[in-house]
């Protein structure tokens, strides 16, 4: 275990000293230290919650610090907005690509650059500009085409050249790899590397640890908004690094192996049984049931038709075929609002744009499902009170205060907030889309140990996700998705990742032929 | 003390106290209340009293805008309302019979219900935008109150009607208890049940509350029944205080009042998180900047620049960024202030 040398902040590029940042109710950062050198990639670690992003956004001027210094390139600064930061050099590309993808290419690359000629823009060096920035980085595209036209990785690339054009010096770079394939994020790693060798200080927040161990050179460790350290990668291992992010050993994960080979009975009366559901031109007709205590996972690649299948199950859209049966009896489910009369909660994968209400606080989010079911005859005061306390506890939320506002939480706890709000409402199944997206490793084997238990107290699941191990490791059977149509079903305990990634690719093109 | 600064009313409340300083700072008779044959005379009086209408309205209306949406048709719903109730009254022959003016209020009221329902269905069924489904009924609604009174100015003589906006218990306004009451009724609903918080969150993010089991359509249906049925009393109040239905005039741009007076109490036309105590302060303060203007003698022709020139001082105090501005301007004026002895202190 290293610790940071006296050179690491004589040297440094960007200095962040004692930053202190207060929220109403939360107190997001105390005295962190960040130092950055030119030529490194950074690596910035911590739980969700553990202050990263705060700590970015006051690096990017987006927040106001209420202590401490930041020092770029050996000059003090205060940064009043993103401008002011962009001015010292301190680009940033965010985890949802701002840009506007109804512009072209070149225009999202040059905006605010544009070359002009006699007062008016001159597209076509701004374009030939605009190529050159993206061959800098080794991507080859035509800059007239339309952004919104490219993949994600695309799209996160050439956000990467909008903000070299600026020429910066400084590099933020916030879960840039969290909706990348492999092969992407290979592209975005040897953009990466480029631009160390060019002098750039990378500063890197990711969630996939192999991914830090494969870029980075140093990484800062923050834990509960405050600092735990600084390290050099080299002298750490994973299980070291996991260690500093939780302040625990990480042995729960491994407890939870013997749930997908526990038998569940499959003779009673199915709590959800779908009967040639689907959608036209969304997802064609599929089966799939579920027993009491069940967890069934759905696997499949993103754009499989996993959460359109989860969302007709949901009443969250309209099934057009088919039949559904809760319980044994038929039921339409023709919005959220009767599944939810049926005992059907679905945590939707979009967490933000379809789950938290920002303004309200944690309670009241936490309550909405309840209280949407009573309708206008509010819970007491006190019951509301021990529900809230009772799942907050539960679940860990952290920090468990019922009146902070809810959008000041970091994703994982939002995400357990929102398990909290629906299985307040006891549900008979829980639909789960990508619940543990984006979150870290203390919180997502949080919300895998509940499910767990949940399921063993006799609560059905569906639980979907992008990573295999987890669906292998919570369900116990497993309905495989692909091109929107379901293509077989595999109990988990005689399966591993690869069978089902073989599963995938041979029966969905068997399929097709 | 910052805990005072930070509540979402204490600069709503400064404004409202700022205004009425500068008022009895130019006249000190502004805050005087006298007391004839038992009733409380004096501009804050007038005050409680002319409010009542935009209260009202101003209630409705934070309702709508607390779920993203507007109602710009209010003011012609309070002429429909006004419309309606005259009429009935004058044609009964019989202005003084409280059967009939109950008819006469209890339909006109029911008038504003309905056109509030149709702008529901339009926002909350058909999905067109706020703006433009109450902009028809903005338009239509002072056609259809000509319709009613026939294209006259239709005028009563009706004691009863007539004490609703000018009449007196024990000492104050009768408008001002109607406001009183509608404060209380749209509170109690409103905290009192859980109705505000699924308002609230319908205004935050209508798909996340559907997928919440929020039934948001209901609740945006029944914003705008609201305001249309608070419209339809206001309308009434209107007409009893100048005992006429003028279809034309009638609550004209009173629309803007009440946006204004929300967006004052701090409530935020992106939706959302609201507050009803907010728009009292807000009513209050439109209405002694109105008394203001009468007070000061602003002649007529200036009184729009000059009600423009307050509303934009207002809007930039209660501006959390102006006043951050202003907060680094003084700091920065501050901090180069003291250098200039220690440079002479060095030269020296």
């Amino acid at each position: 275990m290293s610790h940071p040398d006296a050179e690491a902040t004589s040297d440094a590029l960007v200095a962040m000293r004692g930053i202190t940042i207060q929220f109403p109710g939360v107190k997001a950062l105390d005295d962190v230290d960040l130092h950055l050198r030119a030529g490194e990639v950074h690596a910035l670690m911590g739980e969700n919650g553990a202050g990263k992003s705060t700590l970015i956004k006051a690096l990017t001027g987006e927040y106001a610090v209420d202590a401490g210094t930041i020092t770029v390139a050996g000059e003090p600064r205060v940064f009043h907005g993103t401008a002011d930061a962009q001015g010292a050099g301190v680009s940033t590309v965010y985890q949802e690509v701002n840009l506007c993808s109804n512009l072209s290419v070149g225009e999202n690359v040059m905006l605010g650059h544009e070359l002009r000629r006699g007062g008016r823009i001159d597209w076509r060096t701004t374009h030939r500009a605009a190529t050159q920035h993206l061959e800098n980085l080794g991507v080859a595209i035509d800059t007239r085409t339309a952004l919104g036209t490219h993949s994600i990785a695309v799209q996160q690339l050439v956000a990467i050249s909008r903000a070299m054009v600026t020429d910066a010096k400084v590099l933020v770079l916030d879960e840039p790899t969290s909706s990348l394939d492999r092969g992407e994020v290979e592209q975005l790693f040897a953009v990466m590397r480029d631009l160390r060798a060019r002098g750039v200080a990378i500063l890197f927040v990711s969630h996939f640890l192999d991914q830090v161990f494969e870029i980075a050179d140093r990484c800062t460790v923050l834990r509960n908004g405050r600092l735990v350290g600084e390290h050099a990668v080299a002298s750490l291992t994973p299980g070291s690094l996991v260690q500093l992010m939780l302040g625990r050993e990480l042995d729960t994960l491994e407890a939870l192996s013997s749930v997908a080979d526990r038998h569940v009975d499959r003779s009673g009366t199915p709590v959800l049984r779908a009967t040639g559901t689907g959608r036209k031109g969304v997802i064609e007709p599929t089966d799939v049931d579920v027993y009491p205590g069940e967890v069934v996972g759905i696997a499949g690649l993103l754009g499989s038709g996993r959460t359109e299948l989860a969302r007709l199950l949901a009443g969250a859209d309209h099934a057009d075929s088919g039949q559904i049966e809760v319980k044994g009896k038929a039921a339409r489910l023709a919005n959220p609002r009767s599944a939810i009369d049926h005992g059907i909660a679905y945590s939707s994968e979009d967490r933000r744009a379809e789950g938290i209400l920002g303004d309200l606080t944690v309670a009241e989010n936490i309550v909405l499902g309840i209280q949407a079911r009573r309708g206008w005859r509010k819970l007491r005061k006190s019951e509301q009170d021990a529900v809230v306390a009772e799942y907050i506890a539960a679940l860990g939320v952290r920090p468990a205060s019922p009146n902070a506002l809810i959008r000041n939480l970091s994703g994982g706890n939002q995400q357990k907030v929102l398990l909290a709000r629906w299985l307040a409402t006891a549900p008979a199944l829980l639909i789960l889309d990508e619940p543990t997206r984006g979150i870290d490793v203390g919180a997502k084997a949080d919300i895998q140990r509940k499910v767990a238990e949940l399921s063993e107290r006799g609560l059905s699941v569906v639980f979907i996700s992008s990573e295999l191990e987890e669906v292998l490791r919570l369900s116990q059977r497993i309905v495989v998705m692909r091109d929107r149509r379901k293509i077989g079903e595999l109990a988990s305990h005689d399966v591993d990742v690869d069978a089902v990634i073989d599963f995938i690719a041979h029966e969905g093109q068997e399929g097709a032929a | 003390m910052s805990a005072v600064v930070k509540h979402r009313l204490f600069w709503p409340l400064v404004v409202l106290l700022a205004l009425i300083l500068l008022n009895t700072v130019s006249r000190p008779s502004f805050v005087s209340i006298t007391v004839h044959d038992g009733r409380l005379y004096g501009s804050l009086i007038d005050v409680l009293r002319n409010s009542a209408p935009l209260m009202l309205v101003a209630l409705g209306m934070t309702l709508v805008i607390a779920t993203r949406g507007i109602d710009l048709s209010v003011g012609a719903i309070m002429a429909v309302s006004g419309a309606v109730a005259l009429t009935i009254i004058q044609d009964s022959g019989d202005a003084a019979n409280p059967a009939v003016l109950a008819v006469a209020i209890g339909t006109a009221v029911g008038a504003g219900l309905v056109c509030g329902l149709w702008n529901g269905f339009l926002v909350a069924v058909l999905g067109i935008q706020p703006i433009i489904a109450t902009l028809v009924l903005m338009l239509a609604g002072r056609g259809i109150a000509l319709l009613i009174t026939g294209g006259f100015i239709t005028t009563i003589n009706s004691d009863p009607y007539k004490f609703m906006a000018q009449g007196y218990v024990l000492g104050l306004p009768f408008a001002f208890y109607v406001s009183l009451a509608a404060i209380a009724v749209v509170a109690l609903v409103e905290r009192r049940t859980a109705l505000g918080m699924l308002t609230e969150a319908v205004g935050i993010n209508p798909e996340a509350s559907r997928l919440a089991g929020v039934r948001a359509r209901g609740i945006i249906w029944g914003a705008y029944a609201a305001s249309g049925l608070l419209a339809g009393f206001a309308g009434i109040l209107y007409s009893s205080n100048i005992m006429a239905a003028d279809a034309n005039a009638a609550g004209l741009y009173i629309e803007l009042d009440a946006i204004l007076a929300v967006v004052l109490g701090g409530t935020s036309l992106a939706g959302g998180t609201f507050s009803i105590a907010g728009t009292v302060v807000g009513v209050f303060t439109i209405q002694t900047l109105k008394s203001t203007i009468t007070f000061l003698g602003v002649p007529p022709a200036v009184t729009p620049v000059f009600m423009a020139a307050v509303v934009v001082v207002v809007v930039l105090v209660q501006s959390r960024r102006f006043r951050r501005w202003v907060g680094l301007l003084a700091a920065s004026l501050r901090a180069r202030s003291p250098r200039r002895p220690d440079r002479a202190e060095v030269a020296s």
